[in-house]
């Protein structure tokens, strides 16, 4: 037992926040322990991910499953805008949308949840009542997640009594990649705790954890703590949602769920334009973590440009030609 | 030189968005000259490709369109420019391609030049010529002019491959509108090597894009597409032309229908291709106190 060994370990009744499940309570006794574990993970073989990634990305998918394939990518869609200039004008547009994407078309699917600013939350949730979807709000000092403890507790405890039911949180990639794994790990038991019944997704920033590594690292130490869901990006940076990235976060929810029986959802956002792009992603959820994770509940794509890209290959599928911009909504 | 060097054989690409990309197909085709002596591999285009034609027209519209007419002239007298610094090899091209004589090649490619000259000249003469200040009843100062379409696809002559190709791009380009033009099927050559030369003249990427295939493929898709404005269906395989037309119709399209017989592309073709692809603007300005 190295806790054991451990000088820093602390008994049960000193820790501050829950263990994660068993197996792994026993790991974050201390930093040095949650770091050996973290720094025992397998570790990534690189060049194999952008593999394997080029396999699966070469796939056919027309047709039938095509439109399958389209309907179900909207249906994961978190419509997002998450700019300085937003109003509550511009929030009830884009809820709007995510009711009816296509007006003119009534099959089309709604999307999964609308995600804004915890200030127009409260703004999505009225335009979104009775419809049954998510309103998400991202917290904890978005994007840079640079403000103390309080402050980022205080921001998701703003966003839920706004009437998010999903919160957006972003690791401390500062404490991260200095190696403090219990600071980060204690921030997300915290903030978990302050969303209540709310749905926590843990955004790990990838393209700041630079190795596919940290990726892996991030990713058990964010569903260890409780997190819902993992998300590789704010959308702020680039590189933001790769596929190399979503395969090793994949891999880690369904080796999470092997070992706990606990399972984790994944959104890639940021940086997914086309429906090739979303199709992809589909391919790899399913040949990754399986077809468990094909659902709106378990894998999300955070997007705003991609909804439209999406409608003109539907509008094509129905119609037989080429569809224009001048026939989805301008956002 | 020996005439024992080995033939360099050349396999063209496609022009799309400034770039030579080969089609998304990968097919292409022999080009041959009227007596099937090879000339040069073409790409072949596909329906995708001039789905990402449009997508690259409709891209470049804003600026191009935006450029003021001055300088939209300016930009297409360069072209010309440079034109004519190819001089010798479109006349090659001409002359194998169509089967002319070097003189009657020399010729074409003198008229196509001085085609486009003409047709940059126009630019910023066209708003004083098709619009201009209405007398109204009121208290307004209410006046009208012409604006660009937006993406014009043009199915190029199969005939003439350089002079009837200018004269069916160069006013869709000097009207403000940018193009996607199926060449000639068994004559692109020098619709490829105008590619080269937009290339390398101020046309920004986008706003020219070049096909090379088969007019009867992918007519239809252009027709029906949704974000392509207008049509000119000059180079529509014998027969078609009414169903492109209908197809066309299902987006209301600006069509410009094909003659019966290819005409003479020498004669001075007025403003009879330049108005097709125009849209008037009126707006009614209030005067007075």
């Amino acid at each position: 037992m190295t806790h054991v060994l451990d000088p820093d370990a602390l008994s049960d009744d000193a820790r501050l926040t829950a263990p994660p499940l068993p197996p792994f309570s026993d790991i974050t006794r201390s930093d040095a322990s949650l770091r050996a574990f973290l720094h025992g993970l397998p570790g990534v073989d690189q060049v194999g991910a952008e593999a394997r990634v080029a396999v699966l990305g070469t796939r056919s998918i027309k047709t039938t499953a095509k439109a399958w394939a389209i309907d179900t990518a909207i249906s994961m869609v978190d419509l997002t805008t998450l700019e300085g200039s937003d109003t509550p004008g511009k929030v009830r547009s884009l809820a709007a949308k995510a009711k009816r994407p296509d007006p003119g078309d009534p099959t089309c699917p709604p999307v999964a949840a609308v995600c804004v600013y915890g200030d127009l939350a409260g703004v999505a949730r009225e335009a979104l009542a009775g419809t049954g979807l998510h309103v998400a709000a991202v917290a904890t000092a978005f994007p840079s997640g640079r403000a103390s403890r309080e402050v980022k507790i205080a921001d998701v405890k703003d966003a839920v009594a706004n009437g998010a039911d999903e919160i957006d949180m972003v690791i401390d990639r500062g404490a991260f990649l200095t190696g403090r794994y219990l600071d980060v790990y204690d921030e997300i038991v915290a903030v978990k705790e302050a969303c209540g019944s709310a749905h926590l997704k843990v955004i790990l920033e990838t393209g700041e954890l630079v190795t596919l590594d940290n990726v892996r690292r991030a990713s058990w130490l964010a569903m260890l703590a409780g997190g819902d869901f993992i998300k590789t990006s704010t959308g702020k940076i680039s590189p933001a949602a790769t596929l190399p990235v979503c395969l090793v976060m994949l891999e880690a929810v369904r080796d999470f769920r092997a070992a706990t029986g606990r399972q984790v959802g994944v959104k890639p956002a940021g940086g997914i334009r086309t429906t090739k792009d979303a199709m992809k992603h589909l391919v790899l959820v399913n040949e990754t973590a399986g077809p468990d994770w094909l659902s709106p509940d378990w894998f999300r794509l955070g997007a705003s440009s991609l909804l439209n890209d999406l409608l003109l290959q539907r509008q094509k599928l129905r119609t037989g030609h080429y569809s224009g911009p001048d026939y989805v909504t301008v956002d | 030189m020996s005439s024992d060097r080995l033939a360099v054989r050349k396999t063209y690409k496609l022009y799309v968005n400034g770039a030579f990309p080969r089609s998304e197909s990968g097919r292409t085709y022999e080009v041959t000259d009227p007596r099937g002596h090879f000339l040069a591999n073409a790409a072949w285009a596909s329906r995708k490709d001039a789905r990402d034609a449009v997508v690259a027209a409709r891209g470049a519209f804003g600026k191009w369109s935006g450029m003021t007419a001055y300088n939209r002239g300016q930009v297409l007298y360069r072209v010309a420019e440079v034109m004519e610094g190819r001089h010798a090899q479109f006349c090659d091209e001409v002359a194998t391609g169509e089967g002319l004589s070097g003189s009657k090649a020399r010729a074409a490619v003198d008229a196509a030049i001085d085609r486009w000259v003409w047709y940059a000249g126009w630019t910023d003469k066209l708003a004083a010529v098709l619009g201009g200040a209405n007398p109204v009843a009121g208290p307004y100062f209410d006046f009208s002019m012409p604006e660009p379409t937006g993406v014009v696809a043009v199915l190029a002559p199969q005939e003439s491959s350089l002079l009837g190709l200018v004269s069916v791009l160069a006013p869709v380009l000097a009207t403000g509108n940018t193009g996607v033009v199926v060449t000639s099927k068994d004559r692109p050559l020098p619709a490829v090597t105008l590619g080269e030369v937009l290339a390398t003249s101020d046309v920004p990427g986008g706003v020219v894009n070049l096909l090379t295939g088969d007019a009867a493929e992918l007519g239809t898709w252009l027709a029906e597409h949704a974000d392509v404005d207008a049509i000119d269906l000059t180079g529509a395989p014998a027969g078609r032309a009414m169903e492109f037309e209908r197809e066309a119709a299902g987006t209301v399209k600006r069509v410009v229908r094909p003659p019966a017989t290819e005409p003479d592309w020498t004669a001075d073709p007025g403003l009879s291709r330049m108005t097709p692809f125009l849209e008037t603007k009126t707006v009614w300005h209030p005067m007075g106190v």
